[in-house]
């Protein structure tokens, strides 16, 4: 897809999407980390974390299935759905999260008031709360990614779809006069995945990875009932969703 | 209220906790004021170290402010919206009882808003939504609407109080310090009836508009939950449900500070049994209006049986919230019925009883609305958990004593009872009363 950008240049028009294929997944949880450290996200500890305090911008979602001694225990990675029908954006009074014109539901920190209007709104529960100043253990905080800002206390944060490598990737096929190609921009999370089981790419390109995965007869969405047309597709051979 | 000498014994009981203060206020004003101080304090502690000093937490991340903040602009429907009825329908035994009511309104309206900026991670950015509001939200809907509502409830406590605050003023001595400030408010009234008429319009005009501002305040408030489309809150009844409950509690709040009040400066001739079994009676009606929204909604909810809308049913009706859901439904209806329909029990103390566990229960409704249905969002599927901290509550007390403290402070300020009122409604009685005389006496020489 292209668009008139202001200089009269027709530019491609990316729409970002992440496909995760849930026969791969083993729960290994490595995406998870690799998010944490990709994105500077603080350590809660243990005490918080039991209270349901530590951010993640993407968690395993464990789903027991059935009843013992039938049982069936699988794993879904849940980042943030980056709906095209965002619930969070409608409700924030002052703007702070907004649907770039690549699809991406972004935070901004400096605007947000800490209301948590949007973390109500999301039927993911994607979105984390600051509730104290973020803290890193002695030595940690030497390590932080100088691409990605810290994220004051009192404000909310979410997953940004690794917005600083789309935009690295961006800005490295405009200088060579390019579009960005297909596997060119890899979110944290899909890079470390150790069972090459996430995939990202642009849902405008038809011929891209997302796009042809995104087609399968295994594709399905979150809550797709509730429209609001995540970006973020699941593979799954059988039903995941055992309890509805 | 019958009296033998009119401008007299009732008008001075009305005017002695401002010419005469008594001393106990002080004890009470005090105690009242170290736990508004205490939850200052609490509240420091809080943005000194961030909300994670609260009980909140993912997926909980909202709790009791949020349902004080509900609660208390619910409360704040006591004045205006019933004065302002009773005013419409002519109903005189409201006189000596509005101006209480349309202060509870005020200072309602000053507390349940500061629950949102307590709220508020970053209460340093306080003014963003004027300054970036963004109008799609319904939080900025709440900003407008709680505005204006304020607003208009200063002005119509203001108005009424004009012809008081220039009795008070003509009461004092030339040398007493407070004079001035009676001097300026009574903005020069005379009585004379250019000013009467003036004015008259002037409340007959605010008591119809603030009728749908008030509906719309509450119905707004209800909207920051329903907009969205989390289980058992995305409910097209929830604006009328949450007006309706917030006259419920509105009514309730003014029947326990008429009685303190009663009690407190010897206002028995004014504020009489007649007054109580009146408020009884519309208490009576706004508990079964409130009993049939719930039912309507839950038992919608119930047929429908969506899994994520019956998670959070479940929990409330025989779940974690069992003995709060279910305590809530008997104190605030089926005690309070039984109290408010029998006209034995319908007493000054009766009405009291009643008020107070409808107050409470409707605290508990505010709180089984908000949290679990965040306890239990649509995904994940593990339930979150919630207990509020020494901090939530410690500024939830403070938050009731500053709601009494204003009002002790008011009270010796001004008239809590409107003088003016009562003999405007004794003129017009007088006036009705000559009429009929006139008729009969018509009719009878008629016959002769």
């Amino acid at each position: 897809m292209t668009q008139m950008a202001s200089d009269g240049e027709e530019r491609r028009v990316y729409r970002w999407g992440m496909v995760i294929d849930l026969d791969k997944c083993t729960g290994c949880q490595a995406c998870v980390v690799a998010c944490r450290a990709e994105n500077n996200i603080p350590f809660a500890g243990e005490e918080q974390a039991q209270m349901g305090r530590a951010i993640f911008w993407i968690r395993i979602m464990p789903v027991l299935e059935g009843e013992y001694p039938r049982v069936r225990q699988r794993f879904i990675p849940v980042p943030c759905q980056q709906c095209d029908n965002p619930p969070c954006i409608k409700v924030c009074p002052v703007g702070a999260t907004y649907k770039n014109n690549e699809g991406v539901v972004s935070q901004v920190y400096a605007r947000c008031i800490g209301c948590r209007f949007c973390t109500v709104a999301c039927p993911y529960t994607v979105r984390n709360f600051n509730w104290y100043s973020p803290q890193w253990p002695e030595g940690m905080d030497r390590y932080l990614n100088p691409d990605v800002p810290v994220r004051p206390r009192g404000v909310v944060e979410k997953c940004s779809f690794c917005s600083q490598r789309i935009r690295e990737a961006r800005m490295r096929a405009e200088e060579e006069n390019r579009p960005v190609r297909d596997g060119e921009v890899v979110p944290a999370c899909v890079q470390t995945c150790p069972a090459d089981a996430m995939f990202f790419g642009d849902l405008n390109d038809p011929d891209s990875t997302v796009s042809r995965l995104a087609r399968s007869r295994r594709a399905f969405r979150l809550q797709e009932e509730l429209g609001t047309n995540p970006k973020v597709i699941y593979l799954g051979e059988e039903d995941w969703d055992a309890k509805a | 209220m019958r009296r033998l000498e009119p401008e007299s014994a009732d008008h001075d009981l009305v005017f002695q906790p401002i010419l005469r203060p008594g001393m106990w206020s002080f004890p009470v004003a005090g105690v009242l004021l170290a736990v508004v101080l205490w939850a200052g304090y609490a509240w420091g502690y809080q943005l000194m170290h961030g909300l994670g000093v609260t009980g909140l937490n993912r997926p909980v991340f909202w709790g009791i402010y949020v349902t004080n903040f509900i609660f208390f602009i619910g409360i704040s429907h006591a004045g205006t919206l019933i004065s302002a009825i009773l005013r419409v329908t002519h109903a005189g035994w409201r006189r000596p009882i509005t101006r209480a009511a349309e202060a509870i309104t005020v200072f309602a309206l000053m507390i349940g808003p500061m629950n949102i900026i307590i709220d508020l991670g970053r209460a340093d950015r306080l003014l963003y939504p004027f300054i970036f509001g963004r109008f799609q939200s319904p939080l900025l809907w709440d900003v407008m609407a709680i505005t204006t509502y304020f607003t208009g409830s200063v002005i119509y406590l203001y108005l009424p109080l004009i012809p008081d605050i220039a009795m008070v003023r003509d009461r004092l001595s030339r040398h007493d310090f407070r004079r001035p400030l009676y001097q300026l408010l009574s903005l020069g009234w005379t009585g004379s009836e250019e000013q009467r008429r003036r004015l008259s319009r002037a409340i007959g005009i605010m008591a119809v508009a603030i009728i749908p501002i008030a509906v719309s305040v509450h119905t707004v408030v209800s909207w920051v939950l329903a907009m969205t489309i989390q289980p058992m809150w995305h409910s097209a009844i929830f604006g009328p449900y949450f007006v309706v409950g917030a006259i419920f509690s509105g009514i309730a709040t003014l029947i326990i500070a008429m009685a303190i009040l009663r009690r407190a400066f010897h206002l028995e001739p004014v504020l009489t049994p007649r007054h109580f079994n009146n408020l009884g009676i519309l208490l009576l009606v706004m508990t079964l209006a409130w009993l049939y929204f719930t039912f309507a909604e839950y038992l919608t909810t119930f047929y429908g049986g969506e899994p994520s809308e019956m998670a959070v049913f479940r929990a409330k009706v025989w779940g974690d919230y069992l003995w709060l859901f279910w305590g809530m439904v008997f104190i605030t209806f089926v005690i309070p019925f039984f109290i408010l329909a029998l006209p034995k029990t319908r007493t000054i103390a009766g009405t009291v009883v009643a008020s107070i566990l409808i107050n409470i229960g409707m605290w508990i409704e505010r709180f089984t609305i908000v949290v679990p249905t965040l306890i239990h969002p649509r995904l994940p599927y593990d339930p979150g958990q919630y207990s509020p901290t020494w901090v939530e509550w410690s500024i939830t007390a403070g938050e009731f004593a500053a709601l009494a403290l204003l009002y002790v402070i008011f009270s010796k300020l001004f008239p809590i009872v409107s003088p003016w009122e009562i003999s405007e409604g004794e003129a017009e009685e007088a006036l009705k009363a000559s009429k009929s005389q006139r008729v009969v006496v018509e009719a009878l020489a008629r016959q002769r």
